[in-house]
């Protein structure tokens, strides 16, 4: 399981990133997305990775998961959405202002 | 427990959210309550700084959860210098603002409320996921105060800012869960305890963190190669919230200084002071390009901002020297130039202000309404801002070149220290003849000053020349803090009053 959770973190992330260096807005917003939900996935896998354990609490089992990565994704996301959503409404701002959705303002290809 | 160490975020907190309701009420109820919150600020600052000044932690549980299960605040010597700091640039900010320029765009005061909200939070927090807590509130409040006024170049730099900072908040929770993965705690008086205590094994990801943090903190305090957003972004910024974001490369100082000196400090087992080999170099570079950029400025406003970034550059530089007397140093050059660099953008608004069309570019001629006034004015903030006697940019700059005797690289420090003054000096010299003398003989345009501006800039620069005349008293508050700051021991101590219940081994990974 640690293998298919790291490639997926690994696959979101390197598509991000490809997203972020793109030049115009509408890439990048998605892939600040996709390095969020990659983040958050990794925050989580911060608590180890359990199979066959209770959600939160359960009687007589031992193995019981750690609340606090899931509290911190929790504040992460929220966060995040708050955030992307100030970038989607700066960026319709700025498509207003420049005529162009590219990043630096230049002209529409 | 004492309920004043939460209240300088609590005070912006409240006075913000009142501020969304009496919208309507009128802009003089939304300034007098405003003002009336930020002044509550300089006396809170000021009693708390007392509390401390004898050596204590005062420390706050959050709902009274022990440590480290619950978030705690902690305010110690150096959140108490930088909480005074913040007050004393605030006020006179929002002075400037409340005679015109917060009704350039809406709801500039819950802004400036919640942004000192973000900043004070980030310096009173005693847990790293506060801290990023805090610190997204600090720019989430900043993106729209850059925003204020509208206008094609601050839309540009904003998206750029926005976009870099959301990049920098991934790395922060990335850096953030590593540790975690690591010690099992983000408390940071327990993370320096269990980062101290670990083992080998876990050397790699707590490296990894805490270079990850490294990162992130550079991208606030806009170093080299991180800064490159700050010029365009601060000098597009109106007035007055440009003069507030003077302290904002210095939250990212702060962090540093906490964070990196409190849990990767020199007793931090496999990953002890991780990442001091690299301030010096990182320092020299980040003051090395922004004199350059001082240089090439054509616009005051922007000369302005890469002297913020040089400022934030010799403070790392000094805290790269990595001696406890480098510290204070650095401490009292960094009330100076957050001081100075504040009034200096609230004098570039006024110079703006005056001369109309032409705004703050050098390359234009145009004559200001009150040469005598103004002038004096950015003579003061130069003298203070380029260290020469007698301000404290000069005291500030003879403290740091003390402590650079000693180092084996002091040759560096002194050569590009010494050199960028001068060249600091030219091109504000050279930026105070085109503004003040060769004016063409053109008649300002501007819609002149008022005079509670020129208080407020004359205000924020007599900072400089308070620091000289309280010189002895502010260095052995330095000094204190220094040394409070090498002794970890007495930080975690005190926070974590109740070690005997708190998990001692961090349990294995499962599976």
């Amino acid at each position: 399981m640690e293998a298919l959770v790291s490639i997926l973190i690994g696959t979101m992330t390197a598509s991000a990133v490809y997203l972020l260096l793109r030049s115009h807005t509408f890439p990048v917003i998605l892939g600040l997305s996709l390095l969020g939900y990659a983040v958050n996935i990794f925050l989580f896998a911060s608590g180890r990775l359990h199979l066959d354990s209770a959600p939160l609490v359960e009687h007589g089992l031992k193995q019981l998961p750690d609340p606090l990565p899931q509290a911190l994704v929790l504040t992460a996301i929220v966060i995040g959405f708050g955030m992307t959503a100030f970038l989607v409404v700066l960026a319709l701002r700025a498509l207003g202002e420049f005529g162009s959705d590219r990043v630096d303002g230049g002209e529409q290809k | 427990m004492n309920h004043l160490a939460i209240m300088p975020a609590l005070i912006p907190m409240v006075t913000g959210s009142l501020l969304l309701f009496t919208g309507r009420a009128g802009k003089t109820a939304e300034r007098t309550i405003s003002l009336a919150g930020t002044a509550a600020l300089l006396p809170t600052a000021i009693l708390l700084l007392v509390q401390v000044a004898a050596g204590d932690h005062v420390v706050y549980y959050n709902g009274n959860w022990p440590a480290p299960y619950g978030i705690l605040l902690v305010v110690d010597r150096l959140s108490a210098l930088m909480l005074l700091l913040n007050a004393c640039l605030a006020l006179p900010s929002l002075l400037y603002a409340i005679t015109g320029d917060d009704r350039l765009g809406p709801r500039f005061h819950i802004l400036f409320q919640m942004q000192l909200l973000g900043i004070n939070g980030a310096f009173i927090t005693g847990d790293l996921f506060n801290l990023f807590v805090f610190f997204e509130i600090l720019l989430i409040a900043s993106y729209a105060l850059q925003l204020h006024g509208g206008g094609t170049a601050r839309v540009r730099a904003a998206l750029h800012v926005v976009v870099l900072n959301l990049i920098g908040s991934a790395v922060f929770l990335i850096a953030i869960g590593a540790i975690y993965a690591a010690t099992g705690t983000l408390n940071l008086a327990d993370l320096a305890d269990k980062v101290a205590a670990s083992g080998a094994e876990r050397a790699g990801l707590l490296r990894t963190g805490g270079f990850l943090l490294l990162a992130v903190f550079a991208l606030k305090a806009a170093l080299i190669p991180l800064g490159f957003w700050l010029p365009s972004a601060y000098s597009a910024a109106s007035a007055p919230a440009a003069a507030l974001f003077a302290i904002m490369t210095k939250v990212g100082v702060y962090a540093i200084l906490r964070v990196h000196g409190l849990v990767f400090g020199p007793d931090a087992g496999p990953v002890a002071s991780l990442i001091t080999p690299w301030l010096l170099p990182v320092g020299l570079a980040t003051v090395f390009l922004a004199t350059i950029g001082v240089l090439a400025s054509r616009d005051l406003r922007r000369l302005l901002a890469h002297l913020v970034v040089l400022s934030a550059g010799t403070l790392i530089l000094v805290l790269g020297l990595d001696s406890e007397a480098a510290t204070s140093a650095a401490l009292y050059y960094l009330l100076n130039s957050t001081l100075v660099g504040g009034g200096l953008f609230l004098l570039a608004g006024l110079i703006a202000r005056e001369r109309g069309e032409a705004g703050a570019l050098l390359d234009r001629e145009q004559s200001v309404t009150r040469p005598v006034l103004l002038g004096t004015l950015f003579f003061v903030g130069t003298v203070g801002v380029a260290g020469l006697p007698p301000l404290a940019g000069f005291t500030a700059k003879i403290y740091i070149l003390q402590n650079a005797f000693v180092h084996p690289a002091g040759a560096w420090v002194f050569a590009l220290l010494l050199g960028s003054g001068l060249l600091v000096l030219l091109a504000l010299s050279r930026a105070g003849s085109a503004i003040f003398w060769r004016t063409g003989n053109l008649l300002p345009t501007g819609e002149g000053s008022k005079p509670l501006q020129a208080i407020a800039t004359a205000l924020l620069l007599s900072g400089t020349a308070i620091l000289v005349v309280g010189g002895g008293a502010a260095t052995s508050y330095t000094r204190a803090t220094a040394a409070q700051l090498a002794d970890h021991g007495a930080y975690v101590d005190a926070v974590m009053l109740n070690r005997s219940i708190a998990p001692s081994v961090h349990r294995k990974g499962g599976s």
